[in-house]
């Protein structure tokens, strides 16, 4: 096991505080958690389906900043390898959800997701 | 208090604080505006913001392929797609759940209290991960000094840059750990070749598949 990880400093909120002249890692995990729930409350504000997908890219970069905090933390090159997929499947999921986008632009020239219920049961 | 002040900012802290905090309001901005284009422009300046957080945490290859790949074509389609289906203009779209915003904004901040919280006391602080354990120590690169022979072959070198933490996130070391057959990431990088093939053909017959009027 990483000496590190075992002389860690464990306790309420003390672990917030700053090391000599190095950021901890709970930082970055307390900033990847405020970018995702921005995302996330952004994906229940906001109307327009284009606008949602971007708070859904801010989620997944969160989410990626935190694998990548943790595996620079721990000398583990696991967090950057699962970034990198995570990044091809935010390309993937752009590609075919904005072809949904377009095709239901098409059948009723609106794309409020109010309005798109056609799934509905 | 201000000497420990100066032991506790350096440089790197001081990085970090400006551009989280560059990257928290980018974030809340994008949400806030009302203007789709604004919103992924904002969106760009997060994803610049976060790319050089991965610098600081020395993961450069992915800090240039989030600017290419997200702030490059990720946030270009984005744009074609608003322009394309002329949605540049603010949100006119009538809200038909008017107590959702609250609600979710209540919830939002009620959820970040709560995960600062439990991180704060759950997970551990401390310094990254600096060298490489004591069993591999021999071959690494401060194992050669000047005086030294000459005689470590260089794949010892390179294989100890893939196995460094800080220089990991160098391109030869992601490749190393990539491609490596004793890692299990080979099996995945196969499959999200497969994966962008079938999104690649799914958003095509979507997008240019003709409705029934567009026919007649």
């Amino acid at each position: 096991m990483n000496p590190a990880v075992q002389n860690a400093n464990y306790g309420a909120l003390t672990s917030l505080m700053p090391l000599g002249g190095v950021v901890p890692l709970t930082w970055y995990i307390t900033l990847a958690s405020l970018l995702f729930i921005t995302g996330a409350v952004g994906v229940l504000v906001k109307r327009n389906p284009i606008v949602i997908f971007m708070c859904v890219e801010l989620m997944l970069n969160a989410s990626n900043l935190a694998l990548i905090a943790f595996g620079r933390y721990l000398g583990n090159s696991g967090g950057m390898m699962f970034s990198i997929f995570v990044m091809a499947v935010a390309a993937a999921e752009v590609a075919v959800g904005l072809g949904i986008l377009i095709s239901i632009f098409r059948l009723r020239d609106s794309i409020s997701v109010d309005e798109v219920n056609l799934m509905r049961g | 208090m201000p000497e420990s002040l100066a032991g506790f900012l350096s440089i790197p802290v001081l990085l970090f604080l400006i551009f989280a905090l560059g990257a928290v309001s980018t974030a809340v901005s994008c949400v806030l505006t009302p203007n789709p284009v604004r919103s992924a422009l904002f969106l760009v300046l997060n994803l610049f913001c976060v790319a050089i957080l991965y610098l600081l945490l020395n993961a450069y290859f992915l800090a240039v392929v989030q600017v290419i790949v997200y702030a490059g074509a990720i946030m270009v389609l984005f744009l074609f797609v608003i322009m394309l289906l002329n949605l540049g203009s603010p949100e006119r779209i009538p809200d038909q759940m008017k107590w959702q915003q609250p609600v979710a904004v209540g919830a939002g901040i009620l959820l970040a209290a709560m995960l600062t919280v439990t991180i704060a006391s759950s997970v551990p602080s401390f310094a990254p991960a600096t060298s490489l354990p004591q069993t591999a120590r021999r071959t690494t690169l401060d194992a050669r000094e000047p005086g030294a022979s000459q005689t470590m072959d260089n794949s010892a070198i390179l294989d100890d840059i893939a196995r460094r933490p800080e220089t990991m996130g160098t391109p030869y070391g992601i490749g190393k750990n990539l491609y490596n057959p004793d890692k299990p990431w080979l099996f995945p990088f196969e499959m999200v070749s497969f994966l962008l093939l079938v999104a690649v053909i799914g958003s095509v017959s979507l997008a240019g598949r003709q409705t029934s009027e567009e026919k007649a």
